[in-house]
């Protein structure tokens, strides 16, 4: 069982699809195990993506994104080991997400990533979607210590290691600021291609004439964003009834883009400032579909600058769901002895970040 | 914290004022910290005898003009009302000096003492060095037990004058040092200062998020983020905290509904990994 430590390169292959996206990626980590000196290097050999994208004005539900990722995994798999230049024979292990997400995606993931380790007669080894988030952002990052700010569609956590496990400082008491921006998309029909965040972020650019008055809600290092939703929704109401701003004058869709981002975004850098004072740490590491926002960077990256610290962010290759990160975080955990055995072999929609024993951090 | 002491800043324009030139120059403030709040600066300021502590919301750069000034504005006012309602309950926080929440600052009693996060780290370091392995012999923890019956009658009393803190955290407490008794006899300075590390009175401090507010749900998610806050900075202690809850239930008549609230608080907590 132990003969992964012996190896001194070894490959895993990566299936995310907990949300809208179905991601299958290959790693490959070089370096001895055996010598605690020694320092292993990951180097990323494919990040195939596909994505599910409904309809203006709709969300994506469990069944039909479900059925995407069966519709598309052999392909998106073959391609994430030709892109790699492997075959099956090199893939040491295969890990899937084990949650947290929506319980019909993640199952459809589960059960082709079970048939892939019995085909190949390789171990399985379950991963913490958020955890793959976070260690996939320090590789490429090279951040040592960070306070992680964690924001997507499914999850808004603040983040900070400490003694084998990623503990929770912060988090939403209600819906995950991704959340907050996708269903406000809806009430203006902004296009989900590529991604209705992105689309907000190009709006707002457009907007800023005023900044709308809109509720702010931070309690703590905890934040909340469905007052600010309603709200919003309430506000798109009375511009497509003709209602003026504070100004008096109309405002637009655009405005409203602009006042959701600069509102939201400060709750969201104000209890990662808080996180950082408390830990004592100036490094900041954003992760998750919202963290490739540039407005969102541009802000952490101000407020980290003034506490002489720095902000890492990735870009939307590894900030976005991917496969890339599942493997990379599976075979650290497998690398330390971790499997997960067939039987055991399940996926949960509620998987805290904090449940998880890191045992290949110091 | 190393970024506070590589980092210059202007200090905020009332301590540039000179009012006493003439006569004596006062010793330049000291930047204490860089919270999240903002600055504090310990200042001989209003007068040389009594140090006083500054506290000073700079805009936030990454901030939006318009909010910034509404959120400094309405954050300072709002806390200086509460300290004044907590001072008047006998609740043990820093008397308020002076105030202008249009220019962001506030001047209020210089508290002696560290954070209570400090003392409980230097506590269980200690403990931890001195243990061989995790299961060691299990050393006396009374005094912890004690300082946690503290901070949960601090609790207690700043719930019952109708305040909630909104940032409860190990750091928000200081542990004032008692007066030291007089005529004291040198010697056993080290192994006294060993004992009384965890002793003191239990001072909460920067309300920069506190609302006066009387519903069961806020005070119980002022307990939850206490509660979480002690989990993530003393793991090795988090089972203490059974301590803090019983204490703040001796301390406050309505405790035993906020803590019923604070179970659904909780549940809500759990299963917040994944929402929408």
């Amino acid at each position: 069982m132990n003969a992964i430590t012996k190896k001194k390169r070894r490959i895993a292959l990566g299936c995310e699809g907990s949300a809208n996206k179905l991601g299958i990626g290959v790693i490959l980590h070089e370096g001895d195990l055996s010598s605690p000196s020694s320092t292993c290097t990951s180097r990323v050999l494919s990040n195939v993506r596909h994505t599910f994208v409904s309809p203006p004005g709709t969300g994506f539900l469990p069944k039909d994104t479900a059925r995407h990722h069966r519709a598309f995994f052999v392909r998106v798999a073959k391609q994430a080991l030709a892109d790699a230049g492997v075959s099956a024979a090199d893939i040491d292990c295969v890990c899937y997400t084990r949650g947290p997400g929506m319980g019909a995606p993640l199952t459809s993931v589960a059960v082709a990533a079970r048939t892939l380790a019995l085909l190949w007669g390789r171990d399985l080894v379950g991963v913490n979607h958020c955890v793959g988030h976070i260690e996939m952002g320090r590789a490429i990052t090279g951040a040592e210590h960070p306070v992680v700010l964690y924001v997507s569609g499914g999850n808004t956590q603040v983040i900070a290691y400490a003694e084998q496990r990623y503990r929770i400082f912060g988090e939403t008491l209600d819906i995950a600021v991704g959340n907050c921006l996708d269903r406000f998309a809806r009430a203006l029909a902004i296009s989900n291609d590529p991604a209705p965040g992105y689309n907000i972020e190009q709006l707002a650019k457009q907007g800023g004439r005023v900044l709308l008055d809109l509720p702010y809600a931070v309690k703590g290092m905890d934040c909340s964003f469905s007052g600010i939703l309603t709200r919003a929704e309430e506000l798109a109401a009375q511009m497509k009834a003709g209602g003026k701003g504070p100004d008096g004058e109309p405002f637009t869709g655009a405005d409203l883009c602009f006042s959701l981002q600069e509102t939201v975004f400060a709750m969201l850098v104000e209890i990662t400032e808080r996180a950082m004072a408390h830990v004592g740490s100036s490094q900041v590491l954003i992760v998750g579909g919202v963290g490739c926002n540039e407005r969102l960077q541009d802000m952490m990256g101000a407020m980290a600058a003034d506490r002489g610290g720095s902000v890492y962010a990735t870009d939307e290759r590894f900030c976005i769901d991917n496969g890339i990160m599942i493997a990379h975080a599976g075979l650290l955990a497998y690398e330390t002895g971790f499997r997960t055995l067939m039987e055991e072999s399940t996926c949960t929609q509620r998987f805290r970040t904090d449940e998880v024993f890191v045992k290949w951090r110091r | 914290m190393a970024p506070t002491e590589t980092h210059q800043f202007p200090p905020p324009k009332v301590l540039t004022y000179h009012h006493h030139q003439s006569s004596s120059s006062s010793p330049p403030p000291t930047l204490i910290t860089q919270g999240a709040e903002g600055r504090l600066y310990k200042t001989t300021h209003l007068t040389r005898d009594r140090p006083c502590a500054l506290k000073y919301r700079p805009p936030k750069p990454y901030r939006h003009p318009v909010l910034d000034a509404r959120l400094t504005k309405a954050r300072l006012a709002s806390e200086a009302k509460v300290l004044e309602r907590c001072r008047r309950e006998g609740v043990s926080v820093p008397a308020v000096y002076a105030v202008d929440p249009a220019a962001g600052w506030m001047m209020m009693e210089w508290i002696e003492g560290v954070p209570v996060r400090v003392r409980i780290n230097a506590w269980l370091g200690e403990r931890c060095g001195e243990e061989d392995g995790e299961e060691g012999e299990e050393m006396d923890e009374t005094p912890l037990v004690d300082l946690m019956k503290r901070v949960g009658e601090a609790v207690g009393a700043l719930h019952r004058t109708g305040v909630v803190h909104g940032d409860l955290t190990t750091s928000n407490m200081m542990l004032r040092p008692p007066p030291p008794p007089p005529g004291q006899v040198n010697g056993r300075e080290e192994e006294d200062n060993k004992a009384k590390v965890l002793e003191g009175e239990v001072v909460l401090i920067d309300f920069g998020l506190a609302t006066q507010s009387m519903s069961d749900e806020d005070r119980a998610v002022d307990l939850y983020v206490l509660e979480r806050a002690f989990a993530s900075t003393h793991p090795r202690a988090e089972r203490l905290f059974a301590s803090v809850l019983a204490s703040y239930r001796d301390a406050f008549k309505k405790a035993s509904s906020v803590l019923v609230k604070l179970e659904d608080v909780r549940m809500r907590g759990r299963k917040r990994s994944m929402l929408g």
